[in-house]
């Protein structure tokens, strides 16, 4: 198969990018979308041009590294995938595709196609967790949890932290990947001691870090590679509502 | 010369030693904790949890990764389980089986006492995970649910649907992130870490490349623990994330420290097959799926039929054949040399055929369609989206792939190295898994040597370094860093005619050919003939683009390309001095008749651990016998 690709290039974070055609020719179909860059920058190098910097790792769809916005759409066309397991039989013989990092103001470009996250590892360390000493816990089998209550966690734990949701967002919003982990966290007997200051301290800094707001677009469960679903962002904000009742009512 | 290796396993009774060499092990007291600085290096499950931990106890912690954040390493992608001798089913387990188990599957070839301990603190890693927010599956009663690994005839492997390694790593994640909140540990994604640096015989720091800005800088510390994964990519198809890389063990190696076991590699049972050469990596499907699914090819040579069309008479359940009472829960290493020997005799499915069944019509028909999208629906969504096959409808093809290496660093049972304050922490070791490792084993080790070992055992080295503070202005620190700079210019000054990639793959299909499934000492000779003039060509004629400020993952790539083209040969070289079969190294001249791996105990019941000798000369090979106290060695039996 042959491609005409639109690729975003940027020489580091403070330089001005812009669009570059290239020809992506021979690709087999059973190619992943990053194999097909693969291939292309494998050309480039040998004419003497840089390569394309993108983002990738584990290539099964699980660690969350790869990223691009690609005709448009974060990850490609296609439901519940990441960029690496988007497979080229998917376009057209010919067609034109247009390639992009990321794009919000929380998530500064690198270089090329590459973007940092670190924003999203900050929100997590605002409250993301259960805060257990290694060693002090009981046996595991001391806490029943209901099987839906713990399948429902488990939906929520699949997050794997790519921030298309971000990417997709009008606001540019991190509502989906916060909803998550509070979701995750707070769907079990163990996260409840530490359920209010974990869902204020990930909002704050959320906001802190320019991510934007909720207004229901619901871009971010479209293109979620893990299916999150958008009602956790219901579930955030009555836990959210509910924290900040209480803090407020605390401080007096 | 060689040298004697003291393995530091405490005397006394099996089930004793870690209880008594806990209570042995040398304590710092909480206000000298936070005058000892730790570096470690990876943030997968072994990196981050002893980050997290040790920096709970008080020590300060800078934490180094390569990704762009600690939470993408690569145990992110394990799937099927963790095992631990909980006994919740009632079916048998206990700590000695699961010990045993372990030791067997690893075909006699790993430390007892490691092995032990790691089975009793399976335990604890399982109390740890759930009071961590884990989501493992559940009952409706609302306990714990298992399910059954390879090697097992008990159901000990506790999971979160295909996502159990997954889950287990944000969990350490989350406790590293609420240590970074604290400010106890420093974290330094995009970071990758280039040497250690050795002053006064000892590993004090690690010299590291910010793979953003370009910069090479030195970190001191009065311990450096490697938990950098293992070197499966030298065989550039793979498993293993594109990452997955030798260099931080190798270049601990040139340093000192030994390499031990290198030929010890896991093949993979069950992977989707190879579709082509722009191939960039090989995806697993999770053992878990042998528990219902049912593997086969057709019993007739070169049969072109649908599978579908192949009328049950017709078809050769082999490991169910040959393996009556494990069936097609036999070991990793033994299911995968069967799907070799079938398709090298023609009866492979698929292209080429370099494939096999697994069938889940008789689970899809016992169970129904909805139970089974339960159990394994995530492994059947990738598999369609790889292949664009249905595998409710049609059985998958399968195929073995590079998974997973047994061996790595020497490591004591303090799991320090032969360089001193140098430690290594799971699978960048090779301490626990023997010649083979168990499905839903490495999830346990990664966990038990950060949360449950190294926090007990790396006093007895840092009490003997109170106020040995060591400086980065040290004359070692500087001529490191410029060996590391030299290195860079050099492979951004050749600017020849191949790319890395091209040289990894090169590579790569010659130790698959070579020093893959199947060993021959033919092969191997002539592999360690090919790998140096391959590594010569690369110093002549790579071509690494653009400059060294900046981010160049080209140049990246082509470090770890250049660790890979020597660590062949050292893998190699293991293999072929290594004059048996045991677990994943199947040499073809050891076999019994049958076709099972032929061990020699005689003369190779040891670690082989590797001593640096400079560029140009043999490496030495030291041992560390292995001694059985509790266990008696045997012919591995699955039939």
């Amino acid at each position: 198969m042959n491609f005409k690709l639109k690729v975003w290039r940027q020489n580091g974070s403070s330089a001005l990018g812009e669009f570059t055609g290239y020809e992506a020719k021979d690709i087999p179909e059973e190619a992943s979308f990053l194999e097909m860059l693969d291939i292309v920058n494998e050309e480039l190098i040998e004419r003497k041009e840089e390569p394309v910097a993108f983002d990738s790792d584990c290539r099964e769809g699980i660690c969350g590294m790869c990223s691009l916005v690609i005709n448009g759409i974060p990850h490609g066309p296609g439901k519940a995938k990441t960029t690496c397991q988007l497979y080229m039989r998917r376009f057209k013989n010919g067609d034109t595709i247009w390639v992009e990092p990321f794009r919000a103001a929380a998530f500064p470009i690198v270089r090329d196609l590459v973007v940092d996250r670190s924003a999203f590892d900050h929100v997590i360390e605002a409250g993301g967790y259960i805060p257990v000493r290694t060693g002090s816990a009981p046996d595991a089998n001391a806490i029943p949890i209901a099987k839906t209550a713990a399948d429902l966690a488990m939906e929520a734990a699949a997050c794997i932290g790519c921030g298309a949701c971000v990417a997709a967002c009008p606001n540019s919003s991190a509502m989906l990947f916060v909803a998550a982990k509070v979701s995750h966290l707070g769907l079990l007997p163990q996260g409840q001691a530490d359920r209010g200051r974990r869902v204020l301290g990930m909002v704050r800094k959320m906001d802190e870090l320019r991510f934007g707001n909720c207004t229901n677009h619901y871009e971010c469960e479209a293109v979620c590679p893990a299916e999150i679903s958008a009602t956790f962002i219901s579930r955030l904000n009555r836990e959210y509502m509910a924290a900040a009742t209480a803090d407020a009512l605390a401080v007096g | 010369m060689s040298v004697t290796l003291d393995s530091k396993v405490p005397s006394g009774p099996l089930e004793q030693k870690w209880e008594h060499h806990r209570a042995d092990s040398k304590l710092i007291n909480p206000a000298n904790k936070r005058k000892f600085d730790i570096l470690v290096v990876g943030s997968g499950l072994a990196g981050a949890s002893a980050a997290a931990t040790l920096a709970e106890l008080g020590f300060n912690v800078k934490c180094f990764c390569f990704q762009d954040s600690s939470r993408r390493a690569h145990s992110i992608a394990a799937q099927g389980g963790i095992n631990a001798a909980k006994n919740y089913q009632n079916d048998g387990d206990s700590v000695f089986r699961l010990f045993y188990d372990t030791v067997k599957g690893g075909d006699f070839r790993s430390r007892e006492a490691n092995v032990y301990r790691l089975a009793e603190v399976s335990l604890a890693i399982i109390d740890q995970c759930v009071a961590q927010g884990v989501p493992f599956a559940r009952e409706y009663g609302g306990l714990l649910a298992n399910r059954s690994f390879g090697g097992a005839q008990v159901s000990r492997t506790f999971y979160a649907r295909g996502q159990t390694g997954q889950q287990l790593l944000l969990g350490a994640y989350q406790a590293l992130a609420q240590q970074i909140s604290l400010g106890t540990v420093r974290m330094f994604p995009r970071t990758e870490m280039l040497d250690v640096v050795v002053v006064d015989g000892h590993a004090k720091g690690i010299v590291v490349r910010d793979l953003v800005s370009g910069e090479i800088s030195s970190h001191a510390g009065d311990t450096v623990i490697l938990a950098t994964g293992g070197y499966g990519n030298v065989f550039y198809l793979s498993t293993n994330a594109k990452g997955c890389n030798v260099s931080a063990t190798y270049r601990a190696y040139k340093r000192g420290a030994f390499f031990a076991n290198p030929c010890y590699t896991q093949i993979h049972p069950t992977c989707i097959p190879v579709a082509g050469s722009y191939q960039s990596k090989l995806t697993l499907m999770s053992e878990s799926l042998r528990n219902d699914g049912r593997v086969w090819v057709p019993k007739q040579k070169g049969d072109a039929r649908p599978p579908s069309q192949i009328p049950e008479e017709e078809r050769d359940y082999y490991l169910e054949r040959k393996y009556p009472s494990y069936g097609n829960l036999a070991p990793r290493d033994i299911a995968s040399r069967s799907a070799k020997e079938v398709c090298d005799g023609g009866r492979g499915v698929g292209p080429g055929g370099l494939g096999v069944y697994l069938d889940f019509s008789d689970a899809i028909n016992r169970l129904g369609k909805d139970v089974v999208r339960e159990r394994y629906g995530n492994l059947f969504d990738i598999y369609h989206n790889i292949t664009n096959e249905d595998a409710y409808e049609v059985p998958m093809r399968i195929y073995p792939a590079v998974h997973y290496t047994m061996g790595g660093l020497w490591v004591d049972y303090n799991l320090m190295s032969n360089l001193p304050g140098l430690h290594v922490l799971g699978e960048a070791n090779f301490s626990d898994h023997g010649a083979n490792r168990l499905g839903a084993s490495a999830l346990m080790q990664g966990l038990a040597d950060g949360y449950f070992v190294i926090p007990y055992t790396v006093g007895n080295y840092l009490a003997t370094q109170m106020n040995k503070k060591i400086s980065v202005d040290r004359a070692e620190f500087k001529a490191t860093e410029k060996e590391v700079r030299d290195q860079t210019m050099k492979l951004l000054g050749i600017k020849g005619r191949k790319t890395v990639t091209t040289f990894h793959r090169e590579l790569g299909l010659l130790m698959w050919n070579k020093c893959g499934m199947a060993r021959h000492a033919d092969g191997l000779k002539e592999a360690l003939r090919t790998i140096p003039e391959l590594r010569q060509e690369f110093w002549e004629n790579v071509n690494v683009l653009g400059t060294g400020q900046e981010l160049n993952q080209a140049l990246e790539h082509a470090g770890r390309v250049a660790d890979f083209l020597e660590f062949a040969e050292l893998m190699c070289l293991d293999a072929l001095e290594r004059n048996e079969s045991c677990g994943g190294h199947f040499r073809v001249e050891y076999q019994t008749p049958e076709g099972e791996a032929l061990r020699n105990d005689d003369e190779f019941c040891h670690v082989a651990a590797w001593q640096y000798n400079g560029p140009n000369s043999r490496p030495i090979r030291n041992t560390e016998p292995l001694v059985f106290e509790s266990v008696k060695l045997a012919q591995r039996s699955y039939k």
